[in-house]
């Protein structure tokens, strides 16, 4: 089992669909599969009148978190392209510290 | 810095900065180009770029499928003019489409002059940089035409800026210039940003690289306020967003003024040194206080003077004007109001503020072109003044070196004052939905010319319609280009497009414009050559080899701040702004002088609920058009298989109140009808957008349908634009509808 994760800071993951696109490429897969996939909670107005929109780019079966790339010095591919800046890559454990220094509005996946 | 090429097993990899085609603004995101056996195999982000490290959009990672699409045209074909609107091109040598141009070009100009000839351009792609040298020094013609009604998509802006103060475009300033970006010594983060008619995220505007408004947000907690008729996902990240009535954002802009003046948040020393007019347009506002303008503009009058005080006495604040200031028949007023905004505040060319650019006439190759036209004898100055619609739109024509767009279909459409023979469509999809107001009349009076050419990369509407000539124009992988953003009015570097591979027989824009001068006028285009020697001897001005800057990928302007201290904004080095008085002009001569008031004024959008209550009786929505997506870029990218799946139909954003009182549920197929002609589009229900406001996508067509006539790969079906009307524009000539109309919605009953 892998000890690596991605971290997302999803208050500011954008929805733009670069990762899934970028996945796509590096993995070869066709337009019915996803290595990760942009999710989508809201727009929806909360009871206090703020919004409540969150993306969500949420790695699949599939996702090896590009351990070629990885071997090669590279990022993963979904982290490399994220045009926010919000998708990370490391080692659970610095993932874990990602969070916690966050906290809040952020996650952490070991697909 | 890694190499710009690099052999690593068996693959070369080429370092550039992608622009066009397909689509894009000039933001020039550096890429890494995968190439085996002559063949693109992977596009990547390139880490190493100074400003984009290594993000790409979608329709950037899509580029395989764009570029080796089973149905881009990759050879020059032609077709017998009495086949328009039929699938019946074949495929031919450049010279025999050389030929056909050289030959009907200049049997126009013997019969009707070089002025019958229309060279068209628009969409921001690379072709925008080349299409009134096409008009002015290929053909000697003084008509290039970007057909937007009242030149509503950037030209307003730069109107404004160039009569008021001159200096390039405003732009928010993300240390853009910097090779050492926000850990440049000069460098302060923007405090306020606010974001006018503009989400630059999806769009990334004129070369604005949009995340980095992300990007500053996460690294120094810059606050946003959002000006825009819907809550996008970015309004939802920011502390404040103003739900404006579309149309009517002047009002809000000066009831900003009237509070940032009033209380006093103003840099007097800036003022008194630099400006010009500030106790006229401190008067001027006072006809605006909030309380007005919340009425007018839909919003709580709280809201305007928190905003207003947030963004004065921010150290500094920035604003980012968009596409929402040219389409409006008010916004050239709103345009004054938002540099007042920026000038008086003394947020203006300083760091983290609004920044200017430092024109330099050689880059901005669109400017020079009836220059080098005139001094080659290409044109003569009574061909010059042959331009269309300068005797109506002085304004628009004594700034911008093209025809007026709404006199150019007047022409096509009575021969007032002549009938316009030859079209070329460089790059332009004219009867698409993305462009020209009232594309149906567009469509009915380009099927007279005698004879027309496209350059393009997929066939589209406008060339099944009505060409006879398709030229196959090279991807931004196909060939070598610079790309300055802001098309040079305001660049933070110079990017080298370099050339990966070679697809078909595509040739690059200004590898057409050279065959085609060629033909035409020997003596000026045959000091070039090629593309190399050209970009060498134009767009680098001699400054820089070709080589140089395709191994450096990326030179930042490196420009310094407050320009017009150091004379960096005028002709003559002198310090000042390039305005007649050298002043920031705030009451404004030129205005003046081309008859409009030297102040900003509100003035209604010329359909809605005030200005036409009868009409609004049975068209009772607000409609505003063309926010962007993600995977599109205009009327681009619909065939891309993994574009198309993410936004895979048009969609009218309805609110739920709205939708639930005419019975339309999400997803319902519903016509949009307004007073000028209607389309269908597919409803989404949504709260982001008030009740009395609709939002419909711009851009659609469907390239998997029957492409002949009358479908024209269903064209007119989703085609927004058709609603609009045709020259309903501002004082000077600017301005449209297309983000201010007025519809009806309901169902589309099988």
């Amino acid at each position: 089992m892998s000890d690596k994760a991605l971290y997302l800071d999803y208050e500011y993951c954008s929805g733009c669909h670069s990762c899934e696109i970028a996945c796509r490429n590096e993995l070869g897969l066709g337009l019915d599969q996803w290595g990760i996939k942009v999710i989508e909670e809201g727009p929806r107005q909360l009871p206090d009148g703020a919004w409540h929109w969150n993306y969500l780019a949420l790695p699949t079966e599939l996702c090896d978190l590009c351990e070629g790339r990885v071997a090669k010095g590279e990022l993963p591919a979904c982290v490399l392209h994220c045009q926010a800046k919000v998708l990370e890559y490391g080692t659970i454990e610095e993932c874990a510290a990602k969070l916690a220094a966050k906290g809040s509005k952020a996650a952490i996946f070991a697909p | 810095m890694a190499e710009w090429k690099t052999e690593v097993d068996g693959e070369t990899i080429v370092r550039s900065c992608c622009w066009s085609p397909p689509g894009c603004h000039p933001v020039g995101c550096g890429v890494r180009l995968h190439v085996r056996d002559g063949k693109l195999v992977k596009i990547e982000g390139d880490p190493e770029h100074y400003v984009t490290k290594g993000a790409l959009c979608p329709r950037g990672l899509a580029g395989l499928e764009y570029i080796y699409h089973p149905d881009r045209i990759i050879y020059p074909m032609k077709r017998a003019k009495e086949d328009r609107g039929k699938d019946k091109w074949e495929r031919c040598t450049w010279e025999e489409a050389l030929d056909l141009i050289e030959t009907n070009a200049k049997a126009v100009i013997a019969e009707h002059g070089a002025e019958s000839i229309l060279v068209f351009g628009g969409t921001g792609r690379e072709a925008n940089y080349y299409y009134s040298l096409i008009a002015h020094v290929v053909f000697g013609s003084p008509n290039s035409v970007y057909a937007q009604s009242g030149w509503s998509c950037y030209g307003p802006r730069c109107t404004s800026t160039g009569f008021m103060m001159g200096g390039g475009y405003p732009e928010i300033d993300y240390a853009q210039k910097f090779a050492d970006r926000y850990d440049h010594p000069d460098y302060k983060a923007p405090e306020y940003i606010i974001l006018w008619g503009k989400e630059p995220l999806k769009s990334n505007p004129d070369g604005f690289w949009g995340h980095s408004i992300i990007e500053m947000k996460r690294r120094f907690g810059t606050k946003i306020c959002s000006v825009d008729p819907r809550i996008t996902w970015l309004g939802t990240r920011c502390d404040d967003v103003i739900q404006v009535r579309p149309g009517t954002d002047t009002a809000l802009a000066m009831a900003m003024l009237n509070v940032i003046t009033g209380e006093d948040l103003v840099d007097h020393d800036f003022i008194d040194k630099w400006c010009a007019g500030y106790e006229e347009l401190k008067e001027r506002v006072k006809e605006m206080p909030p309380s007005k303008a919340a009425e007018i503009c839909g919003v709580d009058e709280e809201q305007i003077i928190r905003v207003a005080r947030a963004y004065a006495t921010a150290r500094p604040g920035s604003i980012g004007w968009g596409l929402a200031v040219d389409q409006n028949p008010n916004g050239v007023q709103l345009g004054q109001c938002l540099i007042a905004m920026m000038g008086i505040t003394g947020c203006l060319d300083v760091p983290g503020g609004t920044i200017l650019g430092v024109v330099d006439p050689a880059q901005v190759q669109m400017d020079a072109s009836q220059g080098i036209a005139l001094r080659y004898g290409i044109m003569d100055e009574a061909m010059w003044n042959k331009r269309i619609g300068t005797d109506t739109f002085p304004a628009m024509t004594s700034f911008i070196p093209t025809a007026a767009p709404d006199a150019v279909l007047d022409a096509l459409e009575t021969g007032i004052p002549y009938f316009p023979h030859m079209g070329f469509f460089s790059s332009s999809n004219v009867i698409g939905a993305a462009i020209t107001a009232a594309p149906q009349r567009w469509y009915e009076a380009l099927k007279k010319m005698d004879f027309n050419v496209v350059t393009d990369t997929f066939m589209n509407p406008t060339a099944m319609a009505l060409c006879d000539v398709f030229l196959p124009v090279a991807s931004y992988a196909e060939h070598n280009a610079m790309v300055l953003t802001h098309y040079g009015f305001n660049a933070s570097f110079f990017g080298a497009v370099n050339k990966a591979v070679q697809v078909g027989e595509c040739k690059s824009d200004v590898e057409i414009m050279l065959e085609v001068g060629k033909r035409m006028h020997p003596e000026f285009w045959g000091q070039y050559e090629d593309d190399t020697a050209y970009n060498e001897a134009n767009g680098l001005n001699g400054k820089l080899t070709w080589n140089e800057l395709a191994q450096a990928v990326t030179i930042p302007t490196e420009e310094p701040y407050r320009k017009y201290e150091l004379g960096l904004l005028r002709a003559d080095r002198e310090p000042g702004f390039a305005s007649p008085s050298h002043k920031l002009e705030l009451a404004s001569s030129l205005y003046a002088y081309f008859g409009d008031d030297p102040l900003p004024y509100y003035k209604e959008p010329p359909y809605g609920p005030i200005s036409t209550p009868d009409l609004f009786e049975d068209y009772p929505l607000v409609l505003t058009t063309g926010a962007r997506t993600y995977v599109s870029f205009h009327s681009e990218h619909r065939q891309i298989p993994s574009l198309r799946q993410v936004v895979p139909d048009p969609l009218l954003d309805i609110h739920p109140t709205t939708a639930a009182n005419l019975g339309i549920g999400e997803g319902d197929w519903v016509w949009i009808e307004s007073p000028f002609g209607k389309c269908k589009q597919r409803a989404h229900v949504t709260a982001t957008i008030k009740p009395d406001v609709v939002h419909a996508m711009h851009g659609w067509w469907f390239p998997e349908e029957d492409g002949e006539e009358p479908n024209l790969y269903g064209n007119w079906k989703s085609n927004i634009n058709v609603t609009m009307p045709h020259k309903v524009n501002g004082k000077m000539g600017f301005g449209d509808c297309f983000k201010n109309n007025i519809c009806k919605v309901y169902k589309v009953e099988e």
